[in-house]
């Protein structure tokens, strides 16, 4: 039971208490970095570490950081941990670097983050507060990767850039969904993402 | 302490910002010189693209390059090599472009392909959100386009970004930028179905009208300056 317990920050936010799907945050970049999965990927371990180290941090300050400025103290946490995992994507995976652009820049704005950090960050010791990070960045990840998985699949008709369906396929007449790869279908996949959790988690229908 | 003060709120956010900074710089100066190469790289990379060279399987940009391009330097308008230290390769083009057209220093790649050898020039412009760049191949008269490259910072993806598809470059591939005459005269961007009164035109992306329009006037502009040295090319063949 003592176990269940201390792991909880991690496991909550897989299911019932789903940032993306449950507390709807973090949106615009679901929309934005799943239209193939290798940059879906590379978002979910980056905002996974940002996450996790900003959520260490601001706990290890949690009793230091002055009430008036713990918002922009915060910030300025979460800007430089970003910034590092920028310079990094640049000096490693310059491609990847390249597709997202400004993404990672605006992992600052992920509001997964910011609301993590003031919600509970602030209030718990380093430890739980890391566990409640990774718990929360791989909540975002899988659906990140669930719906870049679909917008793939059927917008490219490749995975992790490697062609699925054989070329006869295309001669008998399929076409990959253009509309795939447009940001409404996201919306329209994370929907039904949300249709299929709520039919199985009655308790989280409203 | 009183935390709540002002004195320890000031002193506190000073402390955290010098902390921060050096840990950044630290960070940006220990990984300096990877991504310096990764944009060499990337700039090697599209100036192949232009002579329709891509790296295939377990090939690097920078071998490839080495092997390809045999020569580069710089000219000026009137046609000739300009002495000097500066490696073409560093030549800002963005910067060139804001200087009049005499003073502009003007890189060349002289690319060796299986079809002979190929000049490649930068050109550089503005879209419509941002700026667009490419890199166009010369055949040796001077005169026809072999192949063409262009990328773009922030152009709309499925419209104005199409600029960046073979399906858009390709399009230049045999076109003539100097009228019969000897007047250059670029390639314009054009409308589907519409024809310019005169000279070598492509198609423009629907959708992508003032990105198209940009690519026409990138050209014109940018290549301009090269008129007298692609005209030596010329005569240098006869």
């Amino acid at each position: 039971m003592n176990l269940k317990k201390t792991f909880l920050p991690l496991i909550n936010p897989l299911s019932k208490d789903n940032p993306v799907i449950v507390q709807v945050l973090g949106i615009c970049s679901a929309l934005a970095v799943t239209a193939k999965m290798e940059p879906a990927l590379v978002m979910t371990v980056s905002v996974i570490a940002v996450l996790a180290l900003a959520n260490v941090i601001i706990s290890l300050m949690r009793n230091t950081i002055p009430q008036s400025i713990r918002i922009i103290v915060q910030l300025v946490v979460v800007a430089a941990l970003v910034v590092v995992v920028d310079q990094v994507l640049k000096a490693w995976n310059y491609e990847v670097s390249k597709a997202l652009s400004v993404f990672i820049g605006l992992i600052i704005t992920n509001c997964i983050i910011m609301g993590r950090l003031e919600a509970f960050a602030l209030n718990n010791r380093p430890w739980p507060a890391f566990l409640d990070g990774i718990g929360n960045g791989l909540g975002y990840g899988i659906i990140l990767i669930i719906v870049s998985f679909f917008r793939e699949l059927f917008g490219s008709g490749t995975l992790f850039g490697c062609q699925v369906f054989p070329d006869w396929w295309y001669e008998a007449g399929y076409q990959n969904n253009g509309l795939m790869i447009l940001p409404p279908m996201a919306l329209i996949v994370v929907a039904c993402i949300i249709w299929v959790h709520r039919s199985i988690n009655k308790d989280l229908q409203e | 302490m009183n935390r709540q003060s002002n004195t320890y709120t000031i002193i506190y956010s000073v402390v955290l910002v010098l902390i921060v900074g050096v840990v950044l710089s630290l960070v940006y100066q220990a990984l300096r010189p990877q991504q310096e190469e990764n944009i060499a790289n990337d700039t090697k990379r599209q100036i192949l693209a232009a002579a329709l060279i891509t790296p295939s399987e377990g090939q690097t940009v920078a071998e490839l390059y080495d092997s390809h391009i045999t020569e580069s330097y710089i000219v000026n308008a009137d046609g000739r090599k300009v002495d000097g230290d500066l490696n073409p390769f560093d030549v800002n083009v963005a910067m060139e472009k804001k200087k009049p057209a005499a003073e502009r220093l003007l890189p060349v790649f002289v690319c060796n392909t299986d079809k002979g050898v190929k000049y490649i020039v930068p050109v550089y412009g503005a879209g419509l959100w941002g700026p667009i760049w490419g890199y166009i191949a010369m055949d040796s008269n001077g005169d026809t386009i072999y192949g063409a490259y262009f990328a773009h910072q922030g152009e709309t993806p499925g419209l104005g970004a199409e600029i960046e598809k073979p399906a858009f470059s390709s399009q230049f591939e045999g076109k003539d930028i100097f009228a019969a005459d000897g007047a250059f005269q670029s390639v314009k961007v054009v409308k589907n179905g519409q024809e310019p009164a005169e000279g070598a035109y492509v198609h423009a992306i629907s959708g992508g009208t003032i990105t198209s329009q940009g690519v026409q006037k990138m050209l014109q502009d940018s290549l301009e300056p090269y008129t007298a040295f692609f005209k030596s090319l010329a005569s240098a063949r006869q």
